[in-house]
């Protein structure tokens, strides 16, 4: 009965693969997702090139030249606006990453109570409102109160639409986090401060870097509520970049844009690094 | 310093939560109620309002108040409504059509390959929505990327265009352009999810290939796509940015429309009758997608 | 498949067609000739599986037994269409399916994790392949219930799989792929996430559909108890190439090669060589210089060396001097059914032997002396 593979000398046919595709293989998807990248990114590269063009018409190419970045370096209300970009998504990222780290500790760690669903939906709120609602919502608000506190009124509409940014990433931190750590930590005579200070904060940290950086991306992107909330004298970068706009395009708009766009880039890239890599967390 | 923290969980808890919460409620919630009551008072000349209950703003929308006092139907802002959803109809659209497939692709490759798509997906959605947008208007513009070989070929005389810009189409494309990674990533995580097996089951018994597709990865793909479509139709319907740049001061949508009864036209009541209809519109959605979500959580148990 | 007679059941089978069957020999159900599959390319390739050829009759449990890796799931898996051969023939029921795309093949397959649809019922499950078949309606509805009766799921017609346990889900996977009564069900290792009690329920009743249905089964797994017990015949497999075609008694007493005879239960190997010319017996000196005598049934004629084999259980054990050897006990494991024992012979490799509570053999302890029975009717040379 033992089957000997005995082979008559003459070969098996060869199977023609290539025509056969797999069932789940659509022909044509790799070239339609890489031509889905070029639309992506296209539009990016043509923006920094042209930030390159030596001729002061965008559209018409001249020859290659940095002499736009060394305008805009040069120019005082790029260099203005800039700061101000940065003071307020430095301050509205502290006290926006700050606010939500202590709403995440309670709503992840404070079991359940009242008002929970509520306080969710007031801290996401931001997120569902369409930004222009926000802005002249906010517009009427500070025009009516009289309250001018000049680059305060950015940083404080900054933080409030920053809040949820930060808390989503420290949240979902929280509840991936391993919960008999510290109850291991009260069980070797840690006080309830020393629990937090010593096991939970440390874990906790990615989380808090990467909502950090994530209101960061988000503040130094905002356009449209800055617009209406800012004063005369409190230009941030985007704003800048859309009144050099509408007065007119010139490489220099180009060249100023590609710096920011630069700054998003890589910020976004570290955050991507920084929520994938989980040290000490218990990997699900 | 903080050494001591109160003993009582419940003051502690309300101590950690009550910053964000005053922060949002005294900067968005009030600010949202007082534009509430603004949408039915009556306008000051140069902005501001007159302390009068009038529903006058919201009439404004519909009709339009004649010289001797009489009101005439004045479709001009339907008309925008309407333009905002069929733009953002039309984006959503054409973000599914090319956004579905591309999600299928990257759910079909190599894990390595696929965080890497994921990334270069997400990083121009948090890159500057306003310069993406600025770049489509080299490309569109009056000289731009697209008419630069006509015009070198000839086709186009020196003062002649093709007028993709200021118009329908290039506020559709920008909004595409904007929000389409929020349409292939829920898909792509719906895909994901998907195990592969179940398509062989459908070929193995008997499905033709469209067959497997409508009856196995659709169904199971549907939260993702519900879930796309909403991510991108609701900011479509309010946004600014795309409409203002692309759509030049003549095709306006909502999100403009809000903008220039702010800034230019300095009606504050019409304008925040016009934000809380917006605001109406994203709720309403909202809640179907909510009450979508639950449904469809209610059906796969595990 | 597709014509008016295949609204019959396969539970209630043709009445036509069916003696003609049974009154002629034994048809071919599936035939492969030489059948290779090779992954990748160039240096990279690999050889999943090599000129595979063997026969599997109508109406036969057929059980592709080898360990993980062994090519046994890519050969059910070319037989479904989910992966193309590199080279050979498939015949089903003597037709190339080769080129016939999954879907066009009247096979049906039970998954390892079952991969029931989860957005559909059990009921629409059942009935998924007979409405690809744009069968009528009311003969789809008749046999879902038919089937799930069969696997004694009627009361769960109506639930989504989430809400199944394990075996259920099973259950329910088995009668989608019976629905369509395919001419062959593959069922790709669908014991292996049961539970201990549940599978070993399971084994009878597969038998039992299987005898009930007449459908041909090609059953993959690496359990040699599962296959011994269910299969009609049994073939071996590693690392890609066949190793054994036969039934379950063939396979066990009279395993081809080390492979078949280390993977298919518990051996005994003594690597000996041939001191006499080759016949039905042989005399075998090992290397402790025993001589033995075995049985050379298998054996080539060249063959100098050879490995000997013996299942433990055919070995006895009797007092010190009356055996073919004495030995030395060096361990005992008792494991309630049986006991075993390694006893060294001053061989290179020490003798196991299982002891299935006889009387009749002497008690012993750790470092007695006992005499050692190696039956010439048992003792077989492998080939090569």
């Amino acid at each position: 009965m033992a089957v000997q593979v005995d082979v008559p000398p003459l070969a098996a046919p060869v199977r023609k693969t290539e025509k056969r595709r797999a069932f789940g293989e659509v022909p044509g998807l790799a070239t339609l997702a890489f031509g889905f990248l070029v639309f992506l990114y296209l539009p990016i590269a043509v923006l920094v090139v042209y930030s390159f063009n030596a001729g002061n018409i965008v559209m018409v190419w001249t020859g290659f030249s940095t002499d736009w970045y060394a305008k805009a370096f040069a120019n005082e209300d790029i260099r203005k606006a800039t700061l101000n970009s940065l003071i307020v998504a430095v301050s509205a990222t502290a006290i926006a990453t700050t606010c939500a780290t202590l709403a995440a500790l309670a709503l992840a760690r404070g079991g359940s109570f009242r008002g929970k669903v509520v306080s969710l939906g007031v801290i996401t709120l931001p997120l569902m409102v369409p930004e222009i609602v926000t802005a002249v919502a906010m517009l009427v608000f500070f025009a009516n109160l009289g309250l001018n506190l000049g680059l305060g009124n950015v940083i404080l509409a900054h933080t409030t639409f920053c809040i949820p940014f930060a808390f989503m990433p420290i949240r979902a931190r929280l509840e991936g986090m391993d919960t008999t750590l510290e109850q291991a930590s009260r069980d070797l005579y840690a006080s309830d401060w020393e629990t937090f200070r010593l096991v939970t904060l440390p874990l906790l940290m990615p989380g808090v870097l990467a909502g950090a950086m994530l209101s960061f991306v988000i503040s130094m992107d905002d356009f449209i509520i800055t617009l209406m909330v800012a004063g005369a004298g409190d230009t941030t970068l985007p704003v800048y970049i859309y009144s050099m706009i509408r007065q007119g395009i010139t490489p220099e708009v180009n060249a100023v844009s590609s710096i920011l766009l630069l700054f998003s880039i890589l910020i976004v890239t570290a955050y991507w690094f920084t929520t994938r890599q989980k040290p000490g967390a218990k990997s699900h | 310093m903080i050494a001591n923290l109160p003993d009582s969980p419940v003051l502690r808890r309300s101590l950690a939560l009550a910053p964000a919460l005053i922060i949002i409620g005294v900067f968005m919630l009030i600010p949202m109620v007082v534009m509430a009551i603004f949408s039915f008072l009556e306008a000051k000349s140069f902005g501001g309002v007159v302390w009068n209950f009038s529903g006058s703003a919201y009439i404004q929308l519909l009709y339009e108040r004649m010289l001797d006092d009489s009101l005439r139907l004045s479709p001009g802002y339907l008309i925008i409504i309407a333009r905002s959803f069929l733009l953002a109809f039309v984006a959503m659209v054409c973000c599914l059509i090319v956004g579905f497939p591309v999600a299928y692709f990257i759910s079909r490759q190599p894990i390595q390959h696929r965080n890497m798509w994921v990334l270069l997906i997400t990083i121009p959605f948090w890159t500057n929505q306003l310069v993406r947008t600025f770049a489509w208007i080299i490309i569109l513009g009056r000289n731009g990327v697209i008419e630069a070989p006509f015009r070198f070929a000839g086709l186009l005389g020196a003062d002649e265009t093709l007028g993709l810009m200021y118009s329908d189409f290039a506020i559709t494309v920008g909004l595409t352009y904007t929000f389409i990674p929020l349409m292939v990533l829920p898909i792509y995580a719906s895909l994901e999810k998907l195990d592969f097996s179940l398509v062989e089951a459908a070929a193995d018994l008997y499905s033709s290939r469209w067959e497997a597709f409508s009856k196995v990865i659709i169904p199971l793909a549907k939260p993702g796509i519900i879930a796309g479509c909403l991510l991108v139709f609701i900011p479509s319907l309010g946004a600014f940015i795309q409409p203002d740049l692309l759509g030049g001061g003549k095709k306006l949508m909502l999100g403009t429309l809000v903008q220039f009864q702010f800034s230019t036209a300095r009606n504050w009541p019409f304008g925040s009758a016009i934000a809380m209809i917006l605001l109406a519109f994203v709720m309403l959605f909202l809640i179907l997608y909510a009450r979508a979500a639950r449904n469809a959580k209610a059906m796969d148990l595990h | 498949m597709t014509n008016k007679a295949t609204s019959v059941s396969p539970l209630h089978p043709d009445p036509v067609s069916r003696p003609i069957e049974e009154a002629g020999p034994a048809r071919t159900a599936v035939e492969l000739d030489r059948v290779g599959k090779i992954y990748g390319h160039g240096t990279t390739a690999v050889e999943a599986l090599h000129e595979i050829s063997f026969d599997i009759r109508d109406n036969e449990f057929f059980t592709l037994l080898g360990p993980s890796g062994c090519g046994k799931t890519t050969l059910l898996r070319t037989l479904a269409g989910f992966e193309h051969v590199t080279r050979g023939v498939i015949r089903l029921f003597g037709q190339d399916i080769v080129d016939v795309p999954t879907h066009k093949r009247p096979v049906n397959t039970v998954f390892q994790h079952y991969s029931l649809f989860p957005h559909m019922t059990v009921a629409d499950n059942v009935a998924y392949g007979l409405r690809r078949l744009k069968k009528p309606a009311d003969e789809i509805r008749g046999t879902v219930d038919e089937m799930l009766r069969l696997v004694k799921m009627e009361r769960f017609a109506d639930r989504l799989p989430a809400q199944l346990s394990g075996g259920q889900q099973q259950r329910v996977a088995l009668a989608r792929a019976l629905a369509p009564s395919p001419k062959v069900l593959l069922l790709d290792e669908p014991l292996s996430a049961l539970d201990l009690k549940l599978r070993q329920a399971m084994r009878q009743e597969l038998k039992q559909i299987q005898a009930r249905t007449g459908i041909t089964f090609i059953f993959v797994t690496h359990d040699q108890d599962e296959a011994l017990s269910m299969s009609d015949r049994i073939a071996v497999m590693s690392e890609g190439h066949l190793q054994q075609v036969g039934t379950p008694t063939e396979i066990y007493e009279h395993p081809v090669n080390r492979f078949v005879a280390g993977f298919v239960g518990d051996a005994n190997f003594i690597e000996a060589e041939i001191a006499s010319p080759i016949g039905a017996k042989v005399t075998c000196r090992t290397r402790g210089g025993l001589e033995l005598q075995a049985d050379a049934t298998k054996a080539s004629s060249g063959q100098r060396d050879a490995v000997l084999f013996l299942r433990p259980e055919k070995v006895r054990l009797t007092e010190p001097g009356a055996g073919t050897v004495n030995g030395t006990v060096r361990d005992i494991q008792y494991l309630g059914n049986s006991t075993l024992m390694e006893i060294d012979i001053g061989e290179p490799a020490s003798v196991i032997v299982r002891q299935s509570g006889d009387v009749n053999q002497p008690a012993c302890r750790p470092g007695d002396t006992v005499g050692v029975v190696l039956d010439p009717h048992a003792l077989q040379v492998l080939a090569e």
